[in-house]
């Protein structure tokens, strides 16, 4: 039985790891499979993957691991020092704060998420644009990025947020308006590559049109060096949203948003230190975490 | 297709040459920092514009009668085309008027002149600690490539670019102030000796140990610290970081064979060949650090209660006073640009290439 089981295993490792594929299908598993082999190979790296994909359990099974409602105030239970009843203690109004951390998964989560859908695609499109047509468009269009990185990023996302006005949806807008300058340079970089590529020359003997090239030979080859952009990036993003959450300006109360449980916590960080302590190892948890399986994409996807 | 090689060009007089060189360099960055400039210019001006906040209700209150209002509105400007109100604003900031602040009655210019000092002085400090554990732990990191020092300089790194720097100081207030009592506390100057300091630089410890106040020195100093290490920190993790890649490429250029064949100190080779060329791309990273220690410090001072342009900038934010906010934008913003070019410039000068 266990023979079979592993003569079976081999013949799939012989089929992922062919030289010769005999489809297309084959030959992207087969590639997917050797990045995965060497991937494993970076302890690091696998951390990294093992703290994002613990990110994503805690934030989909909040309610079953959370033992309180992140929001239930319970003003008899003011600033109890962690305990077996509550993990990490509780906050200034009584709230559970490992409840709160839990939940908090989800906020970072849809921040981060909804900062990366809006800024991979536009920065993509940015780079890849300037970088295909070259001349003026380049110019202008690295121009506009030029000014955009001149500004700290943080100061920029400030400047936003008091237009804006406080919140997480604006939030979301004031880091993704900065956070799209690098996705450009990146996709930019790539394409001046790609351009002079022999393929892309083919496609136009064949008469694509411009907008047919760009979209569907230039940008899916800029995606890899994106995604280990954007996975750096997420570290980036959190300790800024984080950042906007601890000054008031991100999610409001009561969102269980660590930056702002860490601002909360600040009043009394003298006397009860955990209500601004474990907030703020779960962001350092989660942004190496980040920064751990960028460092590891990186060396599988981006071998330059 | 062959290409065919056109017969070179005689090469023009040196010192002639070179001169017309560094004016077209000088000419291309500073085309830069103008079209930059003028970007930011109109990126806060558009972020005054996009405001919920009305600018003639923060200058006339809320229970101004009609006629009253209206004056202010056409005082202020706003009946005007967009492009005539922009061409104003550029004005202005270049007469150095960046209006007045709402909230402490006086002109942000002068505001700023007060504040910005004191992030100065943090900045110049965090950044110096950076440099001074950086570059070594780079240097070690990359000489000792796979081993221990290697692997302690990237763990050190990583959690340098996984810290909220928010978080990191109230951990060191806690640890360092209220636990072990090795440094002073928030502020930059205990309150006996506030007195006895006149500010004159802005920078607190030159000011003392200018009037001979030596024990204001030490006691600024301490404040000092740590709100500096804790930015310092930041900087370690990136300028390390760096300074190891830029080693590694030089310690495997042939010249350093070359050294090491002579029979140099490894010392030698390490830090008087393979350093110095290193020098040159590590200037342009330290310019950056400092410029992200001015954005930590935006963090950084309201945690230690640092009267600087972050905390200046924050409390303008919290309270809507839109003037402060873009004046201290458009000012940390400026100093980005000038960062920038200056460590171009000096990248350049440092590169015996280039000069």
């Amino acid at each position: 039985m266990s023979d079979h089981a592993s003569s079976a295993h081999v013949t799939w490792r012989a089929w992922l790891t062919t030289t010769s594929p005999e489809s297309r299908r084959q030959a992207k598993l087969g590639q997917l499979y050797r990045q995965w082999l060497a991937f494993k190979k970076n302890p690091a790296a696998v951390v990294g993957l093992v703290i994002v994909l613990a990110l994503l359990l805690l934030a989909a099974l909040a309610p079953l691991i959370a033992h309180y409602d992140p929001l239930a105030q319970a003003l008899d239970q003011r600033l109890l020092a962690p305990s077996a009843k509550h993990w990490f203690g509780t906050d200034a109004l009584g709230r559970d704060i490992f409840s709160r951390i839990v939940y908090g998964t989800r906020v970072t989560l849809v921040i981060v998420m909804l900062v990366v859908i809006t800024v991979g695609p536009l920065g993509l499109l940015i780079g890849c644009a300037a970088g295909y047509f070259g001349g003026w468009v380049d110019t202008v269009l690295m121009r506009i990025t030029d000014v955009f990185l001149a500004f700290p990023r943080l100061v920029l996302a400030l400047a936003f947020v008091a237009a804006l006005g406080p919140g997480l949806e604006n939030a979301v807008i004031a880091i993704a308006f900065t956070a799209w300058p690098p996705y450009a340079r990146v996709a930019r970089a790539e394409t001046m590559i790609i351009r002079n590529a022999d393929y892309i020359s083919a496609m136009r003997l064949q008469g694509a049109s411009q907008m047919r090239i760009v979209l569907k030979h230039v940008v899916p080859m800029c995606v890899p060096s994106l995604i280990v952009r954007t996975t750096y990036d997420m570290a980036g993003i959190i300790i800024i949203a984080a950042g906007l959450g601890f000054l008031g300006l991100g999610a409001q109360p009561p969102i269980p948003e660590w930056g702002a449980m860490i601002s909360t916590g600040r009043e009394q960080i003298f006397d009860q230190w955990w209500v601004a302590t474990f907030p703020g190892i779960a962001i350092c948890v989660v942004a190496l975490g980040f920064n751990l399986l960028g460092d590891g994409l990186r060396d599988v996807l981006d071998a330059r | 297709m062959v290409a065919i090689s056109a017969p070179t060009p005689p090469a023009p007089p040196r010192a002639k040459g070179r001169a017309a060189r560094w004016a077209k360099i000088l000419g291309r960055e500073l085309t830069t920092v103008a079209i930059t400039i003028f970007g930011l210019l109109l990126v806060t001006f558009l972020i005054a514009r996009v405001m919920p906040i009305d600018p003639v209700l923060a200058v006339v209150g809320d229970r101004a009668p009609a006629d009253v209002y209206d004056k202010a509105r056409l005082a202020l400007g706003l009946d005007k085309p967009y492009w005539q109100q922009f061409a104003t604003y550029i004005g202005k900031v270049f007469t150095g008027d960046l209006g007045t602040s709402v909230l402490t009655a006086q002109k942000v210019t002068d505001d700023i002149k007060t504040v910005f000092p004191a992030t100065l002085e943090l900045a110049t400090l965090g950044t110096l600690i950076g440099v001074a554990l950086g570059v070594p732990l780079g240097i070690l990191a990359a000489v000792n490539q796979g081993r221990w020092i290697d692997q302690i300089a990237r763990v050190i790194g990583l959690i340098g670019y996984s810290i909220p720097v928010f978080w990191l100081g109230l951990m060191g207030l806690l640890l360092f102030y209220a636990k072990l009592g090795w440094v002073a506390g928030p502020g930059r100057l205990s309150v006996a000796y506030q007195d006895f300091v006149t500010p004159m630089t802005g920078l607190v410890m030159l000011d003392a140990a200018m009037q001979g106040e030596w024990e204001a020195v030490v006691d600024a100093f301490w404040h000092l610290i740590l709100p500096a290490s804790v930015l310092g920190l930041l900087s370690v993790a990136y300028i390390s970081r760096m300074t190891r890649s830029f080693m590694i490429t030089e310690l495997q250029q042939q010249y350093v064979v070359a050294a090491r064949v002579k029979g140099l100190s490894e010392w030698r080779v390490v830090c008087g060949h393979a350093l110095g060329n290193a020098l040159v791309p590590l200037v342009t990273v330290i310019a950056l650090s400092y410029m992200h220690l001015l954005e930590g410090a935006v963090l950084t001072e309201t945690i230690f209660a640092w009267p600087g342009l972050g905390r200046y900038l924050t409390n303008a934010l919290l309270n809507a006073d839109m003037n402060a906010v873009l004046g201290a934008t458009l000012v940390v913003g400026t100093v980005f640009i000038a960062i920038n070019l200056f460590s171009d410039i000096l990248g350049r000068l440092a590169d015996p290439r280039a000069r």
